[in-house]
């Protein structure tokens, strides 16, 4: 249900595509960011984390230029129905590419730290949980550059996927750190990461929500798949 | 129209007053030419209705229905249910003097009678009512009040109307219709021809007499519609393609047509 005619105004047509373009940047460079630091933790390549937190700076004048442009269309253009949400929803987006990049970075950095510690164990978990996020990440990137609702649905939906991963990490960092307390840190560490890219799949299903609503004019209802019981787990304490 | 539609399921409570007009399979023609098509509408009691669309949609024609003032031209007819308090008020029968002290209306230009402006508003209650000197005094100084008029008025009430501004003296004529004590007030584009200062006045005005009457306004500005109507209605080409609560019509229209014209990409 993407806008079937262009505006009479053709130059609001121009400010609505750079609105566009200027999420595509933003959602390009964050993409790039998540697979520079899924190099950084899983193949200890500290140039590519390097590389990872360097992009942060341009996501965040990006967010700025699509906040002062959102705040200039709707005192010069004052939109309406789809165009009104088209703008809205990149002024949310913004804030979420954002803090997707913030993560990434995060994550990166912390991949530096965990190239001092020799692991004496698989990170084939994460390697997993770092692919499907990748995935949704990229599939949503897709659906704001193409008002794909299908796509955000498909990412709305897998979340879950994620969340299930990031609890069997969880519970596995602890049981390595309960065997060794020397390896505390590096799991520490390991968690962040884990909990960073869990929160990064959140974020991307948001954008999905607010992608529904800026196409469809509905929201999606309130309760979506959710996987994430690692607030409830306990570990017996050591005798 | 289908009947869900009017029932507007999923309109705020706020737009789901009795109607005070209702409506109902409305046909109107220009000689041979259509220019309503089975409309069906309800008038919430007390709430500003917006009547928007092209020029020549038929939203200036469903107004001058609501007071018969097509009466007044050859060749100009109207069928179907306009139905206000049990009475179809496009039937022969209808008083149409009576209906009219019902029906107010205001047009796009100010049109105050060249006189001052104490008989712009005396004038239209005299037709109508019997006052003495002092229940017509307290009548035109209500009546300006009510149209937020009073402060600027009340020292030039002996002099010319036509020496008002024109925010001035579309206020004036909005205290004429309000002064015979109307229950619907219909606004053919009234600030059209004013400037944003007095539109903005007028706006509130609108905002404050619906606590009164009810309302039907037809704008060419979609933004007044979205800041003064509780209710929009789109016309095209006759037809009525989607009523609903402003804000689902400027935030979700449910028609396409009424998307590509609110957004600006009609062809």
């Amino acid at each position: 249900m993407t806008a079937t005619q262009e505006h009479l105004v053709k130059s609001f047509d121009q400010d609505l595509k750079r609105l566009k373009n200027l999420l595509a940047e933003m959602g390009g460079i964050v993409e790039s960011q998540m697979a520079l630091a899924a190099q950084a933790i899983l193949h200890h390549d500290a140039a590519a984390a390097t590389r990872a937190v360097a992009a942060d700076p341009r996501v965040d004048a990006l967010e700025r230029e699509v906040e002062q442009f959102v705040v200039q269309l709707l005192a010069l253009r004052q939109p309406v129905a789809d165009d009104l949400r088209q703008v809205v929803a990149a002024l949310k987006i913004t804030v979420h590419l954002e803090r997707i990049g913030d993560y990434a970075a995060n994550v990166a950095r912390r991949g530096i730290v965990l190239n001092e510690y020799s692991l004496p164990f698989s990170l084939a978990g994460l390697a997993h949980m770092a692919q499907l996020v990748q995935q949704n990440l990229k599939t949503i990137v897709d659906a704001v550059g193409e008002n794909d609702t299908a796509k955000a649905l498909e990412v709305w939906r897998s979340d879950q996927a994620i969340d299930d991963v990031y609890t069997a990490i969880f519970r596995e960092l602890i049981t390595y750190m309960m065997e060794d307390p020397r390896s505390i840190t590096p799991c520490t560490h390991l968690l962040f990461i884990a909990k960073n890219l869990e929160r990064i799949g959140d974020h991307a299903t948001n954008i999905a929500e607010i992608i529904h609503y800026a196409v469809t004019g509905e929201t999606l209802p309130a309760a979506r798949p959710k996987g994430d019981s690692s607030a409830h787990i306990a570990m017996p304490a050591k005798e | 129209m289908n009947a869900e539609t009017l029932e507007q399921v999923d309109a705020p409570p706020e737009a789901k007053r009795r109607a005070r007009i209702s409506v109902r399979n409305l046909d109107f023609f220009y000689d041979s030419n259509r220019a309503l098509k089975s409309i069906a509408i309800d008038f919430p009691e007390r709430q500003v209705t917006g009547l928007i669309g092209p020029s020549g949609c038929g939203k200036s024609t469903l107004l001058r229905v609501l007071n018969r003032m097509y009466d007044l031209y050859p060749g100009q007819r109207a069928t179907g249910e306009v139905m206000m308090d049990g009475q179809n008020i496009i039937s022969p029968d209808t008083d149409v003097n009576e209906l009219r002290s019902r029906v107010g209306m205001v047009f796009q230009k100010p049109s105050p009678f060249p006189m001052t402006v104490y008989e712009n508003i005396a004038f239209g209650v005299r037709l109508h009512e019997k006052l003495s000197k002092a229940q017509m005094d307290e009548r035109v100084e209500w009546a300006l009040s009510r149209a937020a008029l009073w402060g600027e008025a009340k020292d030039r009430l002996n002099s010319s109307a036509l020496g008002l501004s024109g925010g001035q003296q579309q206020r004036l004529c909005i205290a004429r219709t309000i002064a015979v004590r109307p229950e619907i007030i219909l606004l053919d584009e009234p600030t059209s021809a004013l400037d944003p200062i007095s539109t903005l006045k007028i706006e509130e005005l609108i905002d404050e007499l619906k606590a009164d009457f009810t309302i039907v306004m037809v704008t060419h500005n979609m933004q007044q519609a979205a800041r003064c109507a509780d209710q929009v209605a789109f016309l095209y080409l006759g037809e009525l393609v989607e009523v609903g609560a402003a804000a689902q019509i400027f935030t979700a229209p449910k028609q396409r047509r009424t998307r590509e014209y609110i957004t600006g990409r009609f062809g």
